[in-house]
């Protein structure tokens, strides 16, 4: 049942959306004072710090760090802090995903293939510049980056409850998680068509329709998540289980869903068939 | 009213300016003050306390073109309007219309009933007449707004997850909707 929330008075909820990096960013902050000049001016540097990490990280900005090397890898000699810390990065998520996310071997806007940190960096980012809000007491967070998102509550209010959709049906749910903290992140085929590739063999990755990944930081979600999608169903599951405070829900091509067996929605867990 | 009448009732006016978008999606904050006046403009018409179950996606849409249906003066007596317990209970049951919303389309009236504080149904009220636009918005805008609308009220949810949401596709998102809702 419900919480009675006539014990305390409902938190008073703001929204705030900007459109940085290519995606629609939202920050919806939950408190006494989101009307406040001072909420306001940290959700403003909140934005304004994704926006120079754009102008950074673009692929798409032929003037921009990463545009300027133009699919060649940066190097750690004469990089900035903030590409060394990403390069670092995506070289310990090639190692964790066992080489499906690999940052060296992608598709280029300007054709090709090269280095190409986008996968990471949106994930990156976003945890990161959450810093700004992150210190404004007795406020909830929940941000979201075009489905991916970042969530802090605090233990006397309600979670945030988060909607995870389903790709064959743009706006309808496959399942509702409640979520004071942590990360939900989503990849998936249904925005895009198939542009997530498998860095192995330089094709689009076709198995799955989605791979939704709820963990404690929306960086690893993030790149868990897309990394599986390169996999095939039974596959991406086995190795979504074994990821540590990490649980998932996959549809496959077929339409099937599956989750690990501790997924903390209604969806019940599918080991993969042996 | 209530508050939670007048939420839903600005969920529903969000979904609508969703459909007024002409570019991307900056527009959101201009578009939903346009309207934000209107809120308590809305009516309750007849506290129709019978809780109407969703009709199904199928059915719905040949309801949308009938601007004729706006005669429910039964008045079942909004009994249940009790306190606010939080709870929200019966709170605001009953029929609302919403404002007319300018859309690319022409003007777009929706009614939302309310049962037992949830939103149980959204019908068009108005829609553009007489030409193309009108089956577009008929056919397309008008079900994925009424489904839009059941779904993210239905579920109570904060956020959406799912793939990666490019500018043009947030615009008919679960997300804009909700975002809109509390542009403020």
């Amino acid at each position: 049942m419900s919480t009675p929330t006539g014990l305390m008075a409902e938190p008073d909820r703001r929204a705030w959306v900007v459109q940085v990096m290519g995606l629609p960013v939202s920050v919806h902050l939950r408190g006494r004072d989101v009307r406040d000049d001072a909420v306001a001016a940290r959700v403003e540097r909140f934005f304004a710090w994704l926006g120079a990490v754009d102008a950074t990280f673009s692929t798409y900005r032929p003037e921009s760090e990463i545009g300027r090397l133009a699919g060649r890898e940066p190097d750690p000699a004469t990089a900035s802090p903030l590409v060394r810390e990403v390069a670092q990065l995506c070289e310990l998520a090639r190692t964790r995903t066992g080489g499906r996310f690999d940052a060296r071997r992608l598709p280029l806007p300007t054709g090709g293939a090269g280095y190409d940190p986008s996968g990471l960096v949106k994930g990156w980012a976003v945890q990161r510049a959450a810093g700004w809000l992150a210190d404004l007491a007795g406020h909830d967070l929940c941000l979201n980056a075009g489905g991916d998102v970042l969530l802090r509550a605090g233990a006397d209010r309600p979670a945030w409850r988060v909607g995870i959709e389903d790709p064959d049906r743009p706006g309808h749910l496959l399942d509702v998680l409640d979520r004071r903290d942590g990360a939900v992140a989503t990849s998936g085929t249904a925005r895009r068509g198939a542009h997530i590739v498998d860095p192995r063999t330089g094709r689009p990755a076709t198995a799955l329709r989605s791979v939704t990944v709820v963990g404690p930081e929306l960086l690893w979600a993030d790149v868990y998540a897309t990394a599986a999608m390169t996999r095939d169903a039974d596959d991406a599951l086995t190795w979504l289980t074994g990821l540590a405070d990490h649980e998932a829900l996959l549809v496959t091509a077929g339409g099937r869903i599956r989750a690990t067996p501790h997924w903390p929605g209604t969806r019940p867990g599918s080991p993969p068939a042996r | 009213m209530r508050r939670i009448t007048i939420w839903l009732l600005s969920t529903v006016t969000a979904l609508v300016l969703l459909f007024s978008y002409r570019t991307s999606t900056m527009g959101v904050g201009g578009g939903t003050s346009a309207v934000a006046g209107d809120h308590g403009g809305a009516t309750p018409d007849a506290g129709d306390t019978s809780a109407e179950p969703p009709t199904g996606g199928s059915g719905s849409a040949g309801d949308n073109g009938s601007t004729g249906d706006s005669g429910n003066s039964g008045n079942s007596g909004d009994s249940g309007d009790s306190g606010d317990s939080g709870d929200s209970g019966d709170s605001g049951d009953g029929r609302y219309d919403g404002s007319v919303a300018q859309t690319r389309w022409g003007p777009v009236q929706v009614r939302i009933t309310v049962a037992g504080g949830r939103i149980t149904d959204v019908t068009a009220l108005q829609v553009p007449d007489g030409n193309f636009r009108d089956q577009q918005i008929n056919d397309h805008a008008v079900p994925i707004l009424r489904q839009a609308a059941l779904t993210a009220q239905s579920a109570r949810i904060d956020t959406v997850s799912g793939a990666t949401v490019t500018s043009d596709g947030y615009r008919e998102s679960l997300q804009a909707a909700i975002d809109a809702a509390h542009l403020r």
